[in-house]
């Protein structure tokens, strides 16, 4: 069946069957390959992006779900930030991008993707938190790596960078 | 993992979705935030060869406090009642249970009618809608039933809802009584191994995963009502409960949590 919705800013319509999951979609349909497929049960959060600017695990929708919605991948999340005129650093970056790569909160990098958009979504949500709110706050992401405190200390600087 | 094949439909009102329900039988299921249904579909353990999408009706999606009862709308999301101001101050048990469903992302898409019809023992939800003593408020082709929610649950996700009704509203009083919950994991947003949900300074106690539906304690509420301490209350807890056996524990260590858990927020709620 025919679907539509915005993707970072473009719209996209396409047939799909009603079993594609939102992830299948961005990344096969939409050609958007940054959202990331981990554990696909729900649990790792790699896939996560924003719908109607809320973080969603896209493993756990269906594409048909998201008509008429506005999703942000990990693609689009700088070009939002320059839109809101909160673009930093030499590339131009989301705050928290720029954030996660001055503190080193990453190792391999799969998790990226969707911790950034999880804490994106989060700080929007509770822009002061505290080191054990930003802990609550990403429980929904996993890293294999094991970076968390850099990843903690990166959400921290993006909310200090913010406030 | 991607689901086995079906068709989808989007319900314009819950009369549509019913009147969809009927049409469809068996082989159809609603479609909520889908934070049940979808791994279930995954994994294949559930297989509908009809979707009826019934988060879009955005008149199910409310929370209103009215003649001393807080009526919240089917589609209501976890996230909404966490950060709701009416909950916060009509009956903040719920909003703070709310808060420890699975994680952000989770709770921006399940809702509280799903959760109370897909009946899972481990949920919490349910057991703190049950301490509070709520109502289910169930629609069908015939028109609208009230279901106490200490009648509502029968069974590993079973429930007395009839395959063409579904559920509109849920109800709770206002309740700002001595309150707690105690959800007892051992990772970041798992399920509880056992949870304990204490509302009306003890008068409602509800136990998850202790059991094939979430119960009220009620030997514990009998004791307490009888003047009992809250000691002696608590080591009832698991009177009359089957209390499941999986990788995370056996009944009697279930058995034991949910002594420690109740004698904790009775304490916490008094
Ligand atoms: C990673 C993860 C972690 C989770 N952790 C927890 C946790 O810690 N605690 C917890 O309690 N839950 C947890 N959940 C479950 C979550 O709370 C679900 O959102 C909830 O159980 C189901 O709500 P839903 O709206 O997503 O329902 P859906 O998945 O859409 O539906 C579930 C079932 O209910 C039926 N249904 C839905 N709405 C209605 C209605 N209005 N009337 C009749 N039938 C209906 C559907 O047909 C289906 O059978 C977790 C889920 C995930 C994915
Ligand atoms: S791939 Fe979606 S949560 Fe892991
Ligand atoms: S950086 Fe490797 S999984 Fe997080």
């Amino acid at each position: 069946m025919q679907v539509s919705m915005t993707v970072n800013g473009d719209s996209h319509s396409r047939d799909v069957e009603p079993r594609t999951l939102l992830v299948h979609h961005i990344r096969e349909g939409v050609g958007l390959t940054g959202t990331n497929i981990g554990c696909d049960t729900s649990s790792c959060g790699a896939c996560t992006v924003h719908v109607g600017g809320q973080s969603v695990k896209s493993c756990t929708m269906l594409a048909v779900q998201a008509e008429g919605e506005s999703i942000t991948t990990i693609e689009g999340l700088a070009e939002t930030a320059r839109a809101d005129g909160i673009a930093t650093g030499e590339q131009n970056w989301h705050p928290m991008q720029e954030a996660f790569q001055q503190c080193h909160a990453l190792q391999c990098g799969y998790c990226t993707p969707g911790m950034v958009m999880a804490a994106t979504s989060f700080l929007k949500e509770n822009p002061t938190p505290t080191e054990a709110e930003i802990r609550e706050g990403l429980e929904g992401n996993l890293c294999r790596c094991t970076g968390y405190h850099n990843i903690v200390k990166a959400v921290q600087s993006a909310a200090e960078g913010a406030s | 993992m991607i689901p086995a094949a079906f068709d989808y439909t989007v319900a314009e009102n819950a009369e549509h979705a019913i009147q969809l329900l009927g049409e469809y039988g068996d082989e159809a299921k609603l479609l909520a935030g889908g934070h049940s249904l979808i791994p279930m579909m995954k994994f294949r353990l559930a297989a509908p060869t009809q979707l009826i999408d019934v988060a879009r009706i955005s008149d199910l999606s409310y929370i209103r406090q009215e003649n001393g009862q807080v009526a919240i709308g089917a589609m209501t999301k976890h996230a909404e009642l966490e950060t709701n101001d009416v909950i916060a101050a009509a009956c903040p048990i719920l909003g703070h249970v709310a808060s420890l469903v699975g994680d952000p992302s989770v709770r921006h898409r399940g809702t509280l009618g799903g959760t109370i019809a897909h009946s899972d023992p481990a949920s919490d939800l349910p057991a703190a809608v049950l301490a509070l003593g709520g109502t289910i408020v169930a629609r069908g082709p015939n028109g609208q039933r009230e279901i106490a929610a200490t009648d509502f649950f029968t069974g590993y996700f079973e429930s007395v809802l009839a395959p063409d009704e579904m559920i509109v509203e849920v109800k709770v009083p206002a309740n700002t009584g001595g309150w707690n919950y105690q959800k007892f994991n051992r990772r970041a947003q798992d399920w509880a191994i056992v949870g304990v949900a204490v509302a009306d300074g003890g008068k409602g106690v509800a136990l998850v995963n202790m059991g094939s539906t979430p119960l009220r304690a009620t030997a514990v509420e009998a004791a307490l009502a009888g003047g009992g301490s809250v000691a002696d209350a608590a080591e009832l807890a698991a009177e009359g409960a089957v209390p499941p056996v999986d990788n995370n524990a056996d009944a009697s260590y279930r058995t034991h949590l949910a002594q420690v858990l109740t004698r904790r927020a009775l304490e916490a709620a008094s």
